[in-house]
């Protein structure tokens, strides 16, 4: 339902595999629209500029958020870096500046944390459970996890080196199931890009892809998703220029607006 | 006859349109200025240009006929020799030489030996071997003629063969290639803007000047007889325009001129420059009542000294006036009158020194 | 004169002419500019590491895949680029002007959208895809092939461009001495205009091979990831940047060594044969 403007097919893969950081723009609060709820940030009298550094599946929830931090302090300018979550912890580690790092696995927060560039300790804020991605109509049949056994079907996951792929393998390992994919994409949006495409009969993304792919893809529960919860951490860092408004911030994604919008993008709280 | 063309092509903004006829054994110059279009004119009877019009017949059989009849150049039996040899660089020279045998279907060796007893004849005995970076320029124009040569053409086109060689090595080349046409069979087309090769080589002469032929005819007639400022330029002689009238032209830019010969109607007068004497005062006798000179030189005129450029041991002399002439005297002479561009002098020609014919 | 030694004078008389300062300056930044950031690759190289990445097979499979993939790319874009360039450089048909400015797109087209671009001609929905899939069985995506065929669509238009250049200043002439000497185009073509361009269309097929090998953006897009298929040694090494920066690091110079010892082969080969030239 939301942002569903945003999926014209070609747009979408573009978008999605320059993986570009860019803020969201457009973007529509039409799940969030309970004003009312209490924010940290109240007082409006936050200034300068906060420099978030998010993992790219955060784009969209986290741009509405940004807005609206930034509504309610007019001083303030927020700045967001999405991308890849190790490319991120990267870009910190070789001395990026900025004041939060919001992370899509606790793996990556551990290289930033074990850098000694947090502040406290980081919480974790949302979670995400894998789905099976199938082109509208699911045209293999899909019904399961047991399907990407099946050497008839084409089938992608994320390489075992992104956050996706590790969590799928990790399921793939509770459930005693050797996968035999066709591709190991480089990251989650590139596996649901092909599945848009229909080149795929199914691949393996997170519950937050499908729900942000609307239409053009179909999503398919899986019980042995639960084994493999994936959790956001989030952290305020401890050479945060701007460390109100980081804190400020971060209590804006744990309040009840924040996980409104996260979960209206599929996520869901810890 | 074994060539009869007739080719109409337009070059930007000239029109080309000439005939040629060449008999079998036969070699025709095409002598002409730069941009005349006379090589247009090769590239068509080669077949490299299309024509826009007209009709190329080699042997009897047509191989252009505007709409009708278009043989490739590949499949005309033609040799060809350019300015500056063209022979393909990553060729040895046998490989060039042997190179139209082998598109033709002749086997490897046999090519080649043809190629080797070729470059005997002109002259490149053992040099087969080498690259064509390797040979000097008068060896590489031999080569290209043999490579012209060797597939046994019914018609031979040179284009500009000598005009790229340093002026000792055209005389040897020339010599040799004057030999060498004299023994080929076929019709030969001569294209050349340098009026000594076309008198060496050729037995008739078409003189092209903006796409048209406006002289035709032996070497030695062209040369003694031109019918254009161009050509009587080309072999040093001053043209003049008149009507005849007994011995005497008037000439059409003002002025008459005795002449030995009777003459009528349009003519053209000729005058060699060393046929001219110069004086600083007027020479010889003249009749008072009529004006005109008598006795002999017969024709002198008052004339300006406009630039005189050393010429060998004689001077080029330039001369402006009633009747404008070109001199060559000697250095000694020229010295002698002490003359500075801009002087006066009088100018004589034996009446039967001035060449006439009808235009 | 042997051909070396004639390479030798040459060399002789253009050092005697110097670099003029103009010119020496922004070529000494330039090559700091381009070397610069390979030094900072060689340094920070955990080279510890590198007896541990050669010896995996994953590795050696990525760096086979690449080299095998690469050149038939290369060849495939000689084979058919070469003709285009002829088609471009020499024939007179209206349109050349549209048709050069088309099949250089790829060199401005992202490469990942070109990826998309194929799937939607030559995927199994795609515009050739679907009767390729329905009539004989056949799915691109994800083979080998589509690794090729990536690789050949984002690299070929470099043949392209270099071949046409060539063409165009070789000398016309020569072709229509071969026309007179009862060559038809084809031999023409085969026996005086190739081999006098061989130096453009080698130095073409260098540009198109590196291309090639460095491919990324199309063939991940197309032909996705998969070790010994598709899996070629720009996306290991992406790959490995994900996890581990420091294997990411020794894989790139792994195929930087190889890239440039296969190119520095080569040139010796060719620049003795281009020598010999007039």
């Amino acid at each position: 339902m939301l942002l569903r403007t945003r999926l014209a097919l070609t747009t979408a893969a573009v978008l999605a595999l320059t993986s570009c950081g860019g803020s969201s723009t457009g973007s529509t609060s039409a799940g969030s629209s309970s004003a009312g709820s209490s924010s940290a940030s109240a007082g409006g009298d936050l200034s300068g500029t906060l420099t978030v550094f998010a993992a790219a599946s955060l784009t969209e929830v986290f741009g509405e958020l940004g807005d609206q931090l930034e509504a309610e302090n007019p001083d303030l300018t927020v700045q967001f870096n999405f991308a890849g979550s190790s490319a991120l912890a990267t870009q910190l580690t070789e001395g990026a500046p900025a004041d939060v790092f919001a992370s899509a696995n606790e793996q990556q927060m551990t290289v930033v944390t074990d850098a000694a560039l947090a502040e406290g300790t980081p919480t974790v804020f949302t979670e995400n459970v894998l789905e099976i991605a199938v082109p509208p109509g699911n045209p293999g049949d899909v019904i399961g996890l047991a399907d990407f056994a099946d050497p008839d079907l084409t089938l992608a996951v994320c390489a075992a080196a992104v956050p996706c792929g590790a969590a799928a393998q990790a399921v793939f390992a509770d459930a005693g199931i050797t996968p035999v994919p066709d591709t190991e994409e480089e990251d989650v949006k590139a596996a649901l890009t092909k599945v848009q495409l229909g080149e795929v009969d199914a691949a393996l993304v997170y519950a937050t892809d499908v729900q942000a792919a609307g239409d053009a893809v179909e999503g398919i529960e899986f019980p042995e998703a639960e084994q493999e919860v994936n959790s956001y951490p989030i952290a305020v860092l401890a050479a945060a220029p701007n460390a109100d408004a980081a804190q400020a911030f971060v209590d804006l994604v744990r309040s009840d607006t924040g996980q409104q919008a996260l979960e209206a993008a599929g996520f869901r709280s810890p | 006859m074994s060539l009869a063309a007739h080719v109409v092509v337009q070059r930007g903004g000239l029109l080309v349109d000439v005939r040629l006829a060449v008999a079998d054994g036969e070699v025709l110059a095409v002598l002409g200025p730069n941009g005349a279009g006379k090589s247009s004119v090769l590239r068509v009877l080669a077949g490299l240009l299309v024509p826009d019009d007209g009709r190329v017949v080699v042997d009897g059989d047509t191989v252009w006929d505007d709409e009708r009849v278009h043989v490739p150049a590949h499949r005309r039996a033609l040799g060809m020799v350019f300015q500056d040899h063209l022979l393909f660089p990553h060729l040895s020279v046998t490989e060039n030489v042997a190179f139209g045998l082998r598109t033709r279907g002749v086997a490897r060796g046999p090519a080649r030996a043809a190629a080797d007893g070729w470059l005997t004849r002109v002259g490149l005995d053992g040099m087969g071997g080498r690259r064509p970076g390797e040979l000097s320029g008068g060896q590489a124009q031999r080569a290209a003629l043999a490579r012209a040569l060797v597939g046994e053409p019914r018609l031979l086109l040179l284009d500009e063969p000598l005009s790229a060689l340093d002026a000792r090595t055209r005389l040897t080349v020339r010599a040799e290639l004057r030999r060498h046409l004299a023994e080929f069979a076929g019709a030969t087309v001569l294209v050349t803007h340098d009026p000594v090769d076309a008198l060496a080589l050729a037995d008739r002469v078409v003189v092209v000047e903006d796409g048209r032929v406006v002289q035709e005819g032996r070497p030695a007639d062209v040369a003694r007889r031109p019918r254009t400022d161009y050509v009587a330029r080309l072999v040093g002689m001053t043209l003049l325009a008149g009507t005849g009238r007994g011995d005497v032209v008037d000439l059409d830019g003002g002025g008459t001129v005795a002449v030995g010969e009777e003459a009528t109607g349009p003519v053209f007068v000729a005058v060699r420059p060393e046929s001219v004497a110069l004086y600083l005062s007027r020479p010889g006798g003249a009749d008072p009542a009529s004006g005109r000179s008598w006795g002999s030189p017969r024709n002198v005129w008052p004339t300006r000294l406009v630039t005189a450029t050393p010429h060998g041991s004689t001077v080029r002399c330039d001369l402006d006036g009633e009747v404008p002439l070109t001199a060559d005297v000697t250095v000694t002479a020229f010295a002698e009158l002490g003359l500075a561009p801009g002087a006066t002098v009088w100018a004589s020609v034996k009446a039967s020194e001035v060449a006439v014919y009808p235009r | 004169m042997t051909t070396a030694s004639r390479r030798r004078v040459r060399r002789q008389g253009r050092r005697d002419g110097g670099v003029p300062a103009p010119l020496l300056v922004p070529a000494a930044v330039a090559v700091v500019f381009l070397v610069l950031p390979l030094v900072g690759l060689v340094v920070r190289a955990p080279w510890s590491d590198l007896g541990a990445q050669l010896t995996d097979p994953r590795v050696g499979e990525a760096l086979r895949l690449s080299l095998e993939t690469a050149t038939l790319a290369t060849l495939l874009s000689l084979v058919l680029g070469v003709p285009l360039a002829w088609v471009l450089a020499r024939s007179r048909a209206r349109g050349r002007a549209v048709l050069r400015a088309l099949v250089t797109v790829p060199l401005v087209l992202p490469p990942v959208v070109g990826g998309v671009a194929l799937f939607l001609v030559l995927g199994r929905r795609g515009l050739v895809g679907q009767y390729l899939d329905q009539w004989f069985g056949w799915t691109i995506p994800f083979s080998t092939t589509a690794v090729v065929i990536a690789e050949t669509f984002v690299a070929m238009p470099f043949l392209v461009i270099s071949v046409e250049g060539a063409l165009r200043a070789a000398d016309a002439r020569f072709e229509d001495a071969a026309a007179t000497l009862g060559a038809d185009r084809w031999t023409t073509f085969r026996r005086v205009t190739l081999p006098l361009i061989a130096p453009g269309v080698a130095a073409g097929a260098v540009l198109c091979w590196a291309r090639a090998l460095g491919e990324f953006g199309a063939t991940i897009t197309f032909a996705g990831n998969f070790p010994g298929t598709t899996q070629t040694m720009p996306l290991a090494v992406y790959l490995a940047l994900q996890s581990d920066p420091q294997a990411a690091i020794v894989l790139s110079l792994v195929l930087l060594a190889v890239s440039l010892a296969t190119l520095l082969l080569l040139r010796d080969r060719w620049l003795g044969r281009a020598g010999a030239g007039p």
